[in-house]
């Protein structure tokens, strides 16, 4: 039963999707059941939410009641999580602090802190680029020399004094970087890899669908 | 159910057939394309569908009667017990992280998979495993699989109920959730499998900073760069999805790999006939085969 109701529900939400592709929304019921099973998507993950909440809070308790390393993060975090939560599920008609409106607590707290830490997180991705393509590009091998080769033609190619210098050494190499390198080896490869991975996840849906692929269910 | 498996498939090949039928008639029948039941237009992918299918479930047939199916080595996979045997002799834990999508993307369902299997393996050797997710539903599916996982290998009490547990909604709050913790817990092992984006160099540089072995895999080819350059191991595309059939061994899963590999056959030569036909100015037609709406 903990398996075979799962997989019955599989089957059906999988069939209803692939047939709702084939059929026009406008003129058949089936056509217009892919938005509705997609909302039971939603829906359920709302439910779901709950469960992510006591995970957290159930983690990060024990840890600061434990007094356990750096418990003071795990306060600040616990803190956090209800800080921008209760004032934003209170109603807004008792107080503009309420709710998540301009100028409540939540949007203040989203505005000032949640979004400038994401900025600053995304903003590091450039030295870790950095320490990556420095360990990636060492010419320890033909092929690696090849793609330092390949590597610092396109960075070039990417910034106007770069296309400027490579114009200088020959006219139409920029042409030549766009069409060769990114629009050919690049793209035959990415395309290569979209296909193969595409392949992969229909005959993955399909033993999903047939319930030969059961181990997202543990079994 | 298992022994109900062969008239599924059947029904859905029959299926398929009578829907590629009269969906044709329909279509034939009715006026212009905007008043069709039938999207005439996507008759192709229909097609495709039913050869694909048909060939998948062919070698799962076979795959069932016993006939042997040569898998190429992959070695990301064959890693993976020795990534978590390393674990194992250190002492530390494994890191599983399956993606950061929902689990209605088949990558984190073919992360959660995998996670299944490795769960197995740090159950046997009674390594501890930390799965940090993104989504609450993704959380419930972790939860139940490395149960199961930890059940099977007859160890439910190894099994914590932190072991998976929900960190952040926020792509970069979670982001720095789990560089935090793999600069304070240093894992000996760090497995990526599932859907990622601009933190996938962000996850991989701080792994190897902290001197893990680290084995990913992802169908987003615009991140597999970033772990090519900083992991030990990577799975490419197909290979994540191929990776819980490669690590069961299970020939009903096998045979569908199998059957994969015939059709990206057909693919290759259909894009070679096409290349042909176009480079003499005569296909046209060819490529009004593939074009779907």
């Amino acid at each position: 039963m903990k398996t075979t109701v799962p997989v019955i529900i599989a089957f059906l939400s999988g069939l209803v999707m692939i047939l709702a592709f084939f059929f026009n929304p406008e003129k058949s019921i089936i056509g217009r059941l892919e938005p509705e099973v997609l909302s039971w998507v939603t829906i359920v993950g709302g439910f779901t939410l709950l469960l992510g909440v006591v995970s957290i809070v159930r983690v990060n308790f024990n840890a600061v009641r434990r007094k356990s390393q750096d418990w003071p993060f795990k306060l600040a975090l616990l803190v956090s999580v209800f800080a921008m939560a209760i004032p934003s599920v209170l109603p807004s008609s008792w107080s503009p602090l309420f709710g998540n409106g301009p100028g409540s607590i939540y949007d203040w707290l989203f505005n000032y802190l949640d979004a400038p830490m994401m900025s600053t997180m995304f903003a590091m991705l450039a030295f870790y680029i950095a320490s990556a393509a420095f360990r990636a590009f060492r010419a320890r091998s033909a092929e690696s020399t090849l793609l330092l080769i390949t590597a610092c033609l396109v960075m070039l190619w990417r910034v106007p004094m770069g296309e400027v210098l490579l114009k200088g050494i020959y006219p139409g190499l920029p042409e030549w970087i766009n069409t060769y390198i990114m629009g050919g080896a690049n793209l035959a490869v990415q395309r290569g890899i979209i296909i193969g991975a595409a392949l992969g996840a229909a005959a993955m849906s399909l033993r999903i669908m047939l319930g030969i692929e059961r181990t997202y269910m543990g079994k | 159910m298992t022994s109900k498996r062969p008239d599924i498939a059947r029904f859905i090949v029959l299926f398929q057939f009578a829907f590629l039928i009269l969906s044709s008639l329909t279509a034939a029948a009715n006026g212009t394309a905007g008043d069709r039941v039938f999207q005439i237009d996507r008759l192709n992918a229909l097609v495709f569908m039913i050869v694909f299918s048909v060939v998948i479930l062919i070698y799962t047939r076979w795959a069932r009667q016993g006939r042997k199916l040569f898998i190429r080595k992959i070695n990301g996979l064959d890693e993976v017990e020795e990534a978590v045997g390393r674990a194992t002799e250190m002492g530390k834990p494994v890191l599983f992280i399956p993606g950061i999508n929902e689990i209605d993307e088949i990558e984190t369902i073919a992360g959660i998979s995998i996670l299944g299997r490795v769960a197995r393996i740090t159950a046997r050797y009674e390594t501890p495993l930390l799965v940090p997710v993104r989504y609450p539903m993704v959380l419930a599916a972790g939860q139940e699989v490395v149960e199961q996982a930890y059940l099977e290998e007859g160890k439910p009490d190894a099994c914590s109920k932190d072991t998976v547990r929900y960190v952040a909604g926020e792509q970069f709050a979670f982001t720095a959730t789990v560089q935090g913790i793999m600069m304070r817990e240093r894992p000996a092992t760090n497995i990526f499998m599932g859907a990622f984006y601009a933190e996938s160099l962000l996850l991989a540089e701080s792994g190897n900073a902290a001197g893990s072995i680290q084995i990913a895999g992802t169908a987003q080819p615009s991140q597999l760069p970033f772990f090519i350059a900083a992991c030990d191991y990577t799975l490419m595309g197909e290979e994540l999805y191929a990776a819980s059939a490669y690590l069961s061994r299970e020939p009903l899963l096998l045979g569908g790999l199998k059957g994969q590999d015939w059709i990206k056959m057909i693919l290759v030569l259909s894009i070679i006939i096409g290349a042909i036909l176009i480079s003499f100015d005569a296909g046209e037609w060819f490529l009004e085969l593939f074009k779907s709406v």
